[in-house]
């Protein structure tokens, strides 16, 4: 199809032509185009279908306030529903579909919901859908939803990437219109920090649309000029396709660029669009005014859109929706619209206006006192009836028909920290209020001054002013001569004559009926209104519809429309895509990842890997043969028990202390006694929170008078150390104390077995005597190894083992791992992974984190006596609390299943034998239970009431849920080596 | 002498190198770091030992002194890290604690940090992508903390829009690495 509709002139590039498709069928357009302006060019008018009864509907705007041309772009997982068609760059093999339709665009046969709209009013749902109740989710939702709606979505993972970043500025200036541009140019000029953001793909807002003159050129080459001026100023960032969607706190404003949104596919590499977060120390809003509709009967037909649109169409895409049409407006301004399309030649049936004064502007048949009361054309518009001020009635012939109520600033960012709007009577529309965000300035049409010649002056005056109150100096220059024409607007809402139906909010199907309805059935604030309604809502946020829906019902209410006020305007400003706001994090990039430094070895062992925290800790290590992850864990724990076995406890926390005052910080910590811990020697260390709860463990080796290594639990790494640094800067800060995280810089591996001595004397440097007289149970030191590498030692077990945590450089720790399996092939080493670790902590009847889980005391570890009475640390006065010591308080014991057959299973809960399964007779529960290939069975350890008394008793293991139930044994919880022989050994 | 080879924060014998248009972002092992903390009552005699080490006065809140082997810059109230080449300052803790005595809290670093240098026209639009920092106002010497890919790291610049250092936790060396080049492959 040829480009039918393409007139003279316009910001396109004529030389070259883009290929597209809309509905399967090919057309083309040329660079400069968006997919609206394209169609519109080739004769295409139906450009969607209505969300509730299927009305056929066309571009009511030319920009992002578009409520009806919502397409689908692109295919496959490309495929993105509800873009406006209005605001889509045309590219090369671009393919748009429309939605909401079925069979097809022209033949709906959804549209027989047109049929029934006296069922389908305002608040029908709530009313229809009632009964039974029943029926909602399964049967009327699910219909609902398929009927009603706009796009469908790919169901595919959104194949782009996105970005977020930050910028900073003196100067953010929102739009860059002609007030935006010479607020730019003022500030640029006066080497302030400017961001000057634009949603467009081409700088100049409205001086792009009208024929206005700037100087003693076009609006749109002055427009041209002065971005070029900007690009030059290396203080000046020029974003367009750049949508500011939210005011924030502290001169923060959120801005979404769509970086690639008009290329086929991104660049290698590059983003789809960026989410900015751009600190300002201040913001100048110019993002200019929308325009208003009129509502009248059938005003919602493919062709009829806003008189502004019309005129944006016309010169800047050099299109016009149809040969002939006609203008309805009550301002001065929609007049231009006829002037403008006639100069391009279009021919204008008539202006029709309300005002019987209205003035002759246009060179055309001027129906004044004259009113549009319907119009005719299924799939798009042929005539429109007009009402004249005689009273007869005149079928006008058109294919289009620009409207135009008069223009509403764009308050939205000024109004997203609650702001109110203020009225103002002389222009009939709501400006910014004065309670806008801290730092935020508005100018141009944005503030209510619509002409260009005081958007410009505006634009400058603002920007020096916001300039000056941070200390910086500008000029606002003499603006040059532009157009300076009085807003002349008498309110005029909607066309009282007729029963049909006249739209008010085009995206969401609400009528004049609809508020009609709503204020007959008492939802009258205009919060309850847009809910009933549903005005406003939805992707277009009701930029062209609020304002008539609130016009009419301050009418039915016999209000003033500022005593009817505003719903809430909030972020984001236009639809942002979901995947923006997860910028990189998605997927395996949603959090960094923590890599042990035996990592890559473990790698090569085949390890199997499971995330702790951020950290990836080997799981176990499977052997050939090995089938089944119990084979290669048993067999880990069986030759770490009969030998040795490595493990990487990097993980750890670890916390260095140091100062004077260190041990005494540590003897406040703990809830056990640090003072008097000798040099050379661990301890192990219970921390209490506040209240008492056992909070976290570990061990304290002291290296030197002044000088504590605290480790920590892997989970608790990091709360522990805030925790310290609280009670170092808050609870005392005259003590001498400072703590620094050496997580990282140590790699640390556990070394188990009854052989671990011998495997660590070969890597150990001979100078360092490490037998058991020497370096006894829990004794630490700074060692040497493999030949004068730094080195810490730790007699510490967590297996019950005879066992040593030694700790390296990390960058040494891969090659010290290899060195320990290769000292080790003597005896059989094994290297152990956290699920081996597990069950050897079990069966020697060790508490983590299952045990410490918030809930529990020192008291309820089995180590109650632990907490010191000779002196005060965090938690032990709360702890002596009577709830808390309770004579059958819950107790650490061990299970053992009757049946060597049955399994123990954590989170299970203990029943007294006999007794009813119910929460009234719970005993306590079950933390952990794995397999121990030591006992041959399945084994646990838990909470039981007084339990330390109930060794021998049978407990039954129950779970409600699964239908567990078990007959268990209560023994000690330490299974093997109650005595701890073998880690003194 | 020891016999154990080192492994860099992303597994390599060899620091990584990487380079996408103008900028080059290189792994830097081959600096030595250790973190001094004044002891309570002396911070003057921290400040004085730790300027004589320097060479140079302690660096100011959010400032680095450069200098030649030592260099410091500021991470906190009377907290410093010192950064000295690897090479001929592993041992970079010991010294200053030997030099500072119980007038400060020394402790080795080196190991616990990644450091990735970035340099060339088109940092600053990198660095856009990855943190909240105003890297275009930043003079060479400014040193700040900075949450990056959700890393606690140290921003460090050596060169005004030209070169700096992000000095980052090194467990997570890989997924830092890749949010750099990422950031560096969509900006450039």
């Amino acid at each position: 199809m040829t480009q039918v509709n393409r007139l003279p002139g316009g910001q396109i590039d004529r030389g070259r032509g883009v290929n597209f498709t809309f509905d399967g069928t090919a057309y083309q357009g040329h660079p400069g185009d968006t997919l609206a302006s394209a169609l519109l060019a080739n004769g295409v008018r139906l450009m969607g279908r209505s969300f509730k009864y299927h009305r056929p509907r066309g571009v009511l705007t030319a920009g992002s306030e578009e409520p009806n041309a919502l397409v689908e772009l692109r295919s496959g997982a490309w495929q993105e529903p509800n873009t406006r068609a209005t605001t889509a760059e045309l590219f090369d093999g671009l393919c748009a579909n429309s939605q909401n339709r079925w069979p097809s665009l022209k033949f709906d046969a959804m549209a027989i919901n047109d049929r029934f709209s006296n069922f389908l009013t305002a608040g029908f749902y709530y009313k229809t859908f009632m009964w039974p109740a029943a029926f909602w989710e399964k049967l009327y939702e699910p219909v609902i939803r398929k009927a009603a709606g706009l796009g469908s979505v790919s169901f595919q993972p959104d194949p782009d990437s996105y970005d977020k970043g930050f910028l900073h500025c003196d100067l953010l200036i929102v739009g860059a219109g002609p007030a935006g541009l010479s607020a730019a140019l003022t500030a640029g000029r006066a080497g302030a920090r400017v961001i000057l953001a634009d949603e467009d793909f081409t700088p100049g807002g409205r001086l792009n649309a009208e024929s206005l003159v700037v100087g003693d050129q076009a609006g749109s080459d002055w427009a041209a000029a002065s971005v070029a001026e900007l690009a030059d100023l290396p203080n000046v960032r020029l974003m367009t396709r750049t949508t500011v969607i939210g005011a924030f706190d502290h001169g923060i404003y959120g801005a979404v660029e769509r970086v690639s949104d008009h290329l086929p596919t991104p660049a290698t590499g590059k983003p789809r669009q960026v989410l900015w977060r751009i600190t300002s120390r201040r913001a100048l809003l110019c993002a200019g005014a929308i325009e208003r509709p009129i509502a009248f009967e059938n005003n919602d037909r493919p062709g009829i859109m806003l008189a502004g649109a019309m005129r944006a169409y016309a010169n800047r895409w050099a299109v016009t929706p149809a040969q002939k049409v006609a203008v309805f407006t009550n301002t001065d301004d929609g007049h231009r619209t006829a002037v403008d399309l006639l100069a391009k030649g279009v021919r204008v049936a008539a202006v029709i206006d309300p005002r019987e004064n209205a003035p002759r502007i246009a060179d055309c048949e001027l129906l004044a006192g004259a009113q549009v009361i319907d119009t005719k054309g299924r799939l798009g518009l042929t005539f429109v009836e007009v009402r004249m001020v005689s009273g007869e009635k005149r079928t006008i012939e058109c294919g289009a028909l620009g409207v135009s109520g008069g223009w509403n600033p764009n308050v939205s960012l000024t109004c997203h920290q609650r702001g109110r709007p203020a009225w103002r009577e002389d222009i009939a529309a709501f400006v910014p209020g004065a309670e806008g965000p801290a730092g935020l300035t508005v100018a141009g049409a944005a503030a209510g001054d619509f002409s260009t010649a005081a958007a410009l002056s505006a634009g400058a005056k603002q920007a020096a002013a916001a300039l000056r109150d941070i200390g910086i100096t500008a000029r606002a220059l003499p603006q040059p001569e532009a157009e300076d024409a009085p807003v002349t607007v008498s309110p005029f809402w909607h066309v009282g004559e007729g029963k049909g139906r006249a739209w008010l909010d085009q995206q969401n199907d609400v009528t004049v009926k609809d508020v009609k309805l709503a204020h007959q059935e008492n939802f009258r604030s205009v919060e309850h209104l847009k809910r009933y309604t549903t005005l406003g809502m939805a992707t277009d946020q009701g930029k062209t519809s609020n304002m008539g829906g609130l016009a009419i019902m301050a009418e039915l209410a016999g209000q003033t429309i500022p005593q009817t006020g505003t719903t809430i305007f909030r972020p984001p400003y236009t639809p942002v895509s979901l995947g923006v706001l997860a910028g990189r994090s998605r997927g395996k990039d949603f959090r960094p990842v923590r890599k042990t430094p035996s990592h890559k070895w473990a790698e090569e062992q085949g390890a199997v890997f499971v995330e702790v925290g951020m950290w990836l800790r080997a799981q176990w290590f499977p052997k050939p043969g090995e089938t089944e992850w119990r084979q290669s864990v048993d067999r880990e724990v069986l030759a770490t028990r009969k030998s040795v076995g490595v493990c990487d406890v990097t993980t750890l926390g670890k916390i260095d202390v140091q100062g004077r005052d260190a041990a005494t910080f540590l003897n406040r910590i703990y809830c056990n006694g640090f003072a008097k811990l000798a040099v050379g020697r661990t301890r192990y260390g219970l921390m209490l929170r506040e209240d008492g709860i056992a909070m976290d463990d570990g061990t304290a080796g002291r290296l030197a008078e002044d000088h504590f290594v605290v480790t920590t639990t892997t989970a608790n790494a990091v709360s522990v150390y805030r925790h310290m640094e609280f009670a170092r800067q808050c609870l005392w800060p005259d003590l001498d104390v400072q703590l620094i995280s050496t997580t990282e810089a140590w790699a640390q591996y556990a070394v188990a077995g009854p052989n671990a001595r011998k495997l660590l004397q070969k890597v150990v440097d001979p100078e360092f005597d490490i037998s058991n007289e020497a370096f006894p149970f829990m004794a630490c030191g700074e060692i040497t190894v493999c030949g004068g590498l730094r080195a810490r030692l730790f007699r510490i077990s967590f297996s019950g083992e005879l066992a040593y945590e030694i700790a390296v450089p990390t960058r040494y720790g891969d090659a010290m791992i290899r060195r320990l399996m290769e000292a080790g092939q003597e005896f059989g080493a094994v290297p152990y992974g956290t699920e081996a670790l597990g069950v050897m902590r079990i069966e020697k009847g060790h508490a983590a984190g299952n045990e410490l889980n918030g809930t529990t005391t020192a008291l309820n570890l089995g180590m109650g006596r632990m907490v010191s009475k000779a002196k005060d640390s965090i938690g032990s006065k709360l702890s002596e609390r009577e709830g808390l010591n309770e004579p059958d308080a819950l107790a650490l014991v061990g299970f053992q299943p009757v049946d060597p057959a049955d399994r123990v299973l954590a989170g299970a809960h203990l029943m007294t034998m006999g007794t009813e399964v119910n929460a009234a007779n719970d005993q306590g529960y079950i933390t952990s239970a794995c397999y121990s290939p030591n006992l041959g069975s399945s084994i646990g350890i838990g909470f039981l009431k007084n339990g330390a008394d109930r060794k021998g008793e049978v407990v039954r293991a129950v779970s409600p849920l699964t239908g567990l139930n078990v007959d268990l044994k209560v023994v000690s919880a330490h299974f093997v080596d109650p005595e701890g022989d073998r880690l003194r050994a | 002498m020891h016999d154990l080879v080192a492994i860099t924060p992303l597994g390599g014998d060899k620091p990584r190198v990487d380079r996408v248009g103008p900028v080059t972002l290189s792994e830097r092992p081959d600096w030595a770091l250790a973190s001094v903390a004044s002891r309570l009552g002396r911070e003057q005699d921290c400040r004085d030992g730790l300027k004589a080490a320097l060479g140079q006065g302690v660096p100011d809140v959010g400032r680095l002194a450069a200098g030649d082997p030592l260099s410091a810059f500021w991470t906190g109230p009377e907290q410093w890290m010192v950064e000295a080449p690897h090479a001929s300052h592993e041992d970079l803790a010991a010294r200053l604690k030997a030099a500072l005595g119980d007038a400060a809290s020394v402790t080795e670093q080196t190991d616990g940090w990644c450091r990735f240098d970035m340099e060339g026209d088109g940092v600053v639009a990198v660095l856009e992508r990855l943190c909240n920092v105003d890297v275009a106002a930043q003079d060479s010497g400014a040193a700040t903390r900075a949450s990056i890919e959700h890393l606690g790291c140290f921003l460090v610049c050596r060169a005004a829009r030209r070169s700096l250092s992000v000095i980052g936790p090194r467990s997570s060396a890989g997924s830092l690495h890749h949010a750099l080049l990422t950031a560096m492959r969509s900006a450039l």
